[in-house]
């Protein structure tokens, strides 16, 4: 096991299944000579060169339209859109293109394509740089959405998601490149669509992912020091959605909150109540609460940004709540 | 080219058109559904440049795609299937008439987002640029689709990287019900190209052996230069734009004048002219054709709906 950041574990990913696979390329705004604007791909363009190592126009309609193109015809793009938040201009091709081409001609071809995209409020980026829109693009059938909340799980989620014959949107968060975990040793690879629990307790079940984990697991701990011991789902694959830890988990504790970043509304955390209300109605002891993103466009100061993003006491409230 | 190849494209084009025909009848009688947007009127077109292209040629297209399934060679019969969303469809009857394709004839849709096939199709061009091969991909569209972002960026990220596509402006004059003119702020499309510094042209699409022939320079310049080529093929559609219009943007005299420059009529006369065929000899194409058009109906109507198990198919490649 060796202890790295965020940013070396994805970068690491990138790197191996370039150099496993000669139909893996990278494509995208700065990804080349620049090194990428988050450093994930530093020193690629030198290694593998322009052919696999594209830097595009800041046009993200030709990026991600292009990189479904070299897709169905057997290449493996990935492309990087510099934040999720620019995915809105291309998102034909997300929601409307790469999902449906497959079923809409009768399984004739595939979209073996990465997406890989920042997002995340906290950087004081102002409104339109900020979001946290996962749960939009979760929306549609077709499409896998990644969120990794770990090194690891990003470095091996990363690589099954390279290696996957779908079209894989997968979302970094802005503040967590620095996060540094245990990651390790060699080949391996996480499966997509697949929950874990990464913190064992039996008092209630904090459900969550991405930067909602990195939340979670300081509110957890804090909630120990008072004899609180939450047990943590990541779910890791927003679409498709793995409910199986989530159901074992609040069957056991019989009490649930969802952490996320993005807007409570039509959220995230939306989805997980309503399949376990649907799912173990019969499991619930107590109201089962949301804890997200005030609903406001993210501001840039500082303070008032930090008020609209959910907070470490938040989670703790929320979570003495459910076990009042 | 030689007389077989002629006596083929005379044979396609009057296949389009009486495929259709039969296909808007079937409309009528509610026998296809959703949207239908027929060809009729601009057969030479597509006729034409796909005589053009070598097999391992790509084709990407809007949603105005029977005419050039049938140029790619998919049979009247799955073509037929499809716009009766059958199982025997080469879309296996979920995409319907804007949605056929069939790679194995390297025809890649039939897309129904207008101008959302573009950067698609240098995308194919960028996977055959990665590859190392010399397929070129051909892109073809209509004039309503030069006015999107989408066409302005695919174009150029395609003179910029050197992408091998055949751009196609089929300009049929009229975006839906806009004339292209009120909607475009240069009329001739292949001006626009100018812009990325890219080669162009312009030729009268109502002419096959004219398209033909253009469309063979175009690919050739591609194949040796390594660079895309825009070529705009002036043309008219004799029907409304989908099933349901009302057309009030155009008089009939002006529909009619353009009938008069029917394609088919005119490389009948120009088959004729050169002796190639008789009037004889290619009344017995249509006839072949109306039989073929009537087998493609009864196989269609005899073929299977998709069973209930196809509702959740091919959503993902892997489980």
């Amino acid at each position: 096991m060796a202890r790295i950041t965020m940013r070396e574990a994805i970068s690491q990913a990138l790197m191996e299944e370039m150099d496993r696979d000669p139909a893996v390329f990278i494509l995208g705004e700065e990804v080349g000579v620049w090194g990428g604007t988050y450093a994930v791909t530093k020193g690629f363009y030198d290694k593998y060169g322009p052919e696999r190592v594209k830097d595009t126009p800041i046009a993200e309609n030709a990026i991600i339209g292009g990189a479904i193109g070299a897709a169905m015809v057997g290449q493996r793009p990935i492309a990087e859109l510099m934040t999720i938040n620019f995915g809105f201009s291309a998102m034909d091709y997300i929601v409307n293109q790469a999902p449906k081409l497959r079923y809409m001609f009768g399984g004739q071809f595939s979209v073996p394509m990465v997406i890989r995209a920042v997002g995340g409020g906290g950087r004081q980026l102002g409104a339109t740089h900020s979001q946290t829109p996962d749960a939009i693009f979760a929306h549609f059938p077709g499409l896998v959405v990644v969120s990794p909340g770990t090194p690891a799980d990003a470095k091996g989620l990363l690589k099954s998601a390279i290696r996957s014959n779908d079209p894989v949107l997968f979302l970094e968060h802005a503040t967590m490149y620095q996060v540094r975990g245990e990651v390790p040793d060699g080949e391996y690879t996480i499966p997509l669509g697949k929950s874990t629990i990464q913190r064992p307790g039996k008092d209630l079940t904090i459900v969550t992912y991405c930067k909602g984990l990195e939340l979670s697991m300081k509110a957890a701990e804090d909630l120990a020091k008072e004899g609180i011991e939450a047990e943590i789902v990541d779910l890791r694959t927003l679409r498709p959605l793995d409910m199986e830890p989530v159901l074992e988990s609040f069957k056991k504790t019989n009490r649930a909150i969802v952490v996320e970043e993005g807007w409570k509304s039509y959220g995230v955390g939306a989805e997980i109540v309503s399949r376990i209300y649907e799912q173990a109605f019969d499991y619930v002891d107590a109201p089962i609460l949301r804890v997200a993103q005030k609903e406001v466009p993210l501001p840039y100061n500082r303070n008032l940004e930090q008020a609209a993003l959910p907070q470490v006491p938040d989670i703790i409230a929320a979570a003495k709540e459910v076990l009042k | 080219m030689d007389k077989e190849n002629l006596i083929q494209m005379y044979y396609e084009m009057v296949l389009i058109r009486r495929l259709e025909e039969r296909g808007a009848e079937l409309y009528q009688q509610g026998k296809i559904g959703g949207f239908m947007h027929l060809y009729i009127g601009q057969e030479a077109v597509s006729t034409g440049l796909i005589a053009a292209r070598e097999p391992r040629d790509r084709v990407i297209t809007a949603y105005r795609d029977h005419g050039v399934a049938i140029n790619c060679g998919i049979s009247a019969n799955e073509v037929m299937a499809e716009l009766l969303g059958k199982s025997t469809g080469m879309s296996k009857g979920k995409g319907g008439s804007m949605h056929m394709a069939d790679t194995s004839k390297n025809m890649w849709g039939g897309h129904a987002i207008v101008g959302g096939h573009l950067p698609i199709a240098a995308g194919f061009a960028i996977g055959d640029q990665y590859a190392g091969n010399d397929n070129i991909t051909i892109c073809m569209f209509g004039d309503g689709a030069t006015n999107i972002g989408y066409f302005h960026e695919a174009l150029n990220l395609a003179k910029t990287w050197n992408l091998r596509v055949l751009w196609v402006c089929e300009n049929n004059q009229y975006g839906m019900g806009t004339a292209v003119d009120r909607a475009s702020a240069v009329s001739e499309i292949r001006q626009k190209a100018e812009g990325y510094g890219m080669k162009n042209s312009r030729v009268d699409g109502m002419d096959v052996v004219k398209v033909h022939e253009a469309a063979a320079e175009a690919l050739k310049y591609i194949r040796t230069e390594g660079k895309p080529y825009l070529l705009e093929i002036m043309t008219y559609r004799f029907r409304g734009h989908s099933m349901g219009d009302p057309e009030r943007y155009r008089t009939q005299d002006e529909v009619k004048k353009w009938q008069e420059d029917d394609p088919i009529g005119i490389f009948r006369a120009y088959l004729a002219k050169k002796k190639i065929a008789l009037g004889n000899d290619l009344d017995g194409i249509d006839a072949q054709v109306e039989t073929e058009v009537q087998k493609a109906v009864e196989f269609a109507e005899a073929s299977p709906e998709p069973g209930m198990d196809q509702l959740f198919a091919d959503i993902y490649a892997e489980n």
